[in-house]
């Protein structure tokens, strides 16, 4: 036993520190940006563009990724100034980075996926008004590192693509009885065989798909949460007595 | 001279059980004369809405962890599937019906907190989504009336219809249906094609002093609505108002372009005015609560009527109608509160002053 404790040398030591702290910092970001504080389960931000393009699952696919390459520019581009710009004006400059992103993500689009561009139309600017961008610019960004900030933001971005995508499911399946229909929007015409015909001669039920539809599967959504946020204090409150028992007869 | 009457002098009043199935039983007049007008189907619209109701009702309270049997007893679920039964096309396929009542019990009354705690009138709730989710079975299922020349159901072809979607060898869902008078006098005067005298001369659309075939429908629910106000159940505010707006407002329009707009006896009596007036507008949940916010509350469904039924997108407008005005029953009702005996006029000046 004592010859493997000297066997570790210093540098050893010092791997498995980084390495935990590492962990320690940026698996409570990815928690955070999936669901404890999800953009849209826990802030209840960016509404509009997640209840007027999450009516086909590609519609929202494109809008959620468009929003989470926004995200991870402003949050790096934010990082890196974040000493350099005075707080006076932090504000102002945030909004002119944010602006410039979503402006060149837009011309990607445009570039690339024109359908796509043609479908989403207003909702790409429109990302710009976006809430949670500048709250995560203000929030965690001005205050973080590089690295962390890049981190925050793909998780963030990933977090609001997933409720995106989940809305815009839920919205297709019981819509128009499909699922990524108009895949050749976003990945090509190579990729029609993507869309999956749910139930087959399904005559579609129109409520789903109109705005309506948006704001019911979401409450549908945010009450399944609830639910399993519960479930789990509700397994905590169990949990804790016991541990305490634990402690007092191992002391 | 004097009846010897002994105490207690003040009757306790219905309890909701009594009070929802003494409403549910004053429909029935309404509702035969829609099965004799519209064949069966309304008869089987009505049994199975009941029969969803009472399903649906159970499995949400027992999800919920509530007593069944006690809240089933209060009859709320049967009345508002008797109206979704009588809304409903005659014609209209099981589904529709099954997906009317899961809005209307799960989602539009249990979800919101059951019976007392619903914003909105569940009925209405589920007529308005089935009517912007499935438009064409929802205008193109009504039958012919009885008192039109057309082809009619016995009961086991309604049933073989609505339960399979089977037809009779040779007829087809188009002789068997006709456009109502209210969708035949909207899209003639909304394309200019007629006037309200040549409507009437083609005699598709008006009757005897209303809409063919649903007047005499309107005219049952209004006895059946007069008789529920003179026992008491309802106040005469609603009704009365909503009827009068409704009357004043085609009177008004009508007597500038008597071409294009039909006279108040037709509003009063197509459609479903009368059902709507008494026994949807009534609700003592979602409508307004004091005799001002009650006349309020009934003339903003009356002119919404009127507006929807005119300019609207939508033959008849009693779900759209009632449902606004459920959202304005809560500050109707915070504004209009009554003057407490005691109190005066204003408390709150005084309150100030002092």
């Amino acid at each position: 036993m004592a010859a493997t404790e000297t066997d570790i040398t210093i540098e050893d030591v010092n791997n498995e520190e980084t390495r935990s702290s590492f962990i320690e910092e940026y698996v409570p970001i990815a928690k955070d940006g999936l669901w404890n504080n999800n953009a849209v389960f826990a802030q209840m931000l960016g509404l509009c563009p997640l209840l007027a393009v999450s009516n086909t699952v590609i519609n929202a696919l494109g809008l959620g990724i468009a929003t989470m390459m926004v995200l991870i520019i402003s949050n790096m581009s934010v990082s890196l100034i974040r000493n350099i710009v005075r707080p006076e004006i932090r504000l102002p400059v945030f909004v002119v980075i944010i602006a410039s992103a979503v402006t060149a993500i837009e011309l990607v689009i445009h570039a690339w996926f024109h359908e796509l561009y043609l479908v989403l139309g207003i909702f790409i600017p429109l990302i710009v008004t976006n809430c949670a961008i500048i709250a995560r610019a203000e929030a965690f960004a001005s205050k973080n590192t590089l690295g962390k900030s890049f981190f925050d933001g793909f998780m963030m971005g990933l977090g609001f693509t997933l409720v995106l995508v989940a809305l815009g499911s839920l919205r297709e399946i019981i819509g128009m009885g499909t699922l990524f229909s108009n895949a050749h929007i976003m990945f090509g015409d190579g990729m029609q065989w993507l869309t999956i015909e749910v139930f087959p001669g399904y005559d579609g039920f129109l409520l789903a798909i109109l705005p309506p539809g948006a704001f019911i599967g979401l409450a549908f959504l945010l009450a399944a949460r609830n639910y399993i946020n519960k479930k789990q204090e509700n397994k905590k409150r169990e949990q804790k007595p016991q541990d305490l028992n634990l402690e007092a007869s191992a002391v | 001279m004097f009846l010897a009457q002994s105490s207690p002098f003040l009757k306790p009043g219905l309890s909701v059980s009594k009070m929802m199935m003494v409403v549910t039983l004053l429909m029935i007049p309404g509702i035969v004369t829609s099965i004799i007008v519209f064949g069966y189907g309304v008869l089987v619209n009505i049994i199975l809405a009941i029969i969803f109701a009472l399903a649906f009702e159970a499995i949400i309270l027992y999800l919920r962890k509530r007593p069944v049997a006690v809240y089933l007893k209060d009859n709320s679920a049967l009345l508002t599937a008797v109206i979704i039964g009588v809304a409903l096309p005659p014609l209209a396929p099981w589904w529709l019906t099954f997906v009317g009542l899961f809005f209307a019990i799960v989602v539009a009354k249990q979800l919101y907190g059951g019976l007392g705690y619903n914003t909105f009138n569940p009925a209405m709730v589920a007529y308005a989504i089935l009517l912007v989710s499935f438009p064409a079975e929802m205008t193109t299922y009504w039958q012919t009336p009885a008192t039109l020349d057309g082809q009619s159901l016995s009961l086991l072809e309604t049933l073989n219809f609505q339960l399979f979607g089977q037809l009779p060898a040779g007829m087809t869902i188009d002789a068997l249906t006709s456009a109502t008078p209210l969708d035949i006098v909207r899209t003639s005067v909304i394309n200019g094609s007629a006037t309200i005298d040549e409507i009437h001369a083609e005699g598709q659309a008006f009757g005897q002093f209303g809409g063919i075939g649903t007047e005499w429908v309107n005219l049952a629910f209004l006895a059946g609505g007069l008789f529920i106000m003179r026992k008491g159940l309802i106040s005469w505010h609603i009704p009365i108002s909503l009827l009068a707006t409704l009357g004043f407002l085609s009177l008004l329009f009508g007597s500038f372009e008597l071409d294009s707009n039909p006279s108040p006896l037709f509003h009063f009596f197509s459609g479903a005015t009368m059902l709507g007036a008494f026994f949807i507008a009534t609700d003592p949940v979602t409508a307004s609560t004091t005799p001002i916010g009650r006349i309020i509350y009934g003339a903003g469904i009356g002119a919404l009527i009127y507006i929807i039924r005119t300019w609207g997108g939508y033959p008849d407008a009693i779900a759209f109608a009632v449902l606004l005005m459920n959202m304005c029953a809560p500050l109707l009702d915070y504004y209009t509160q009554p003057r407490v005996y005691g109190h005066k006029v204003d408390e709150r000046d005084n309150e100030e002053s002092s």
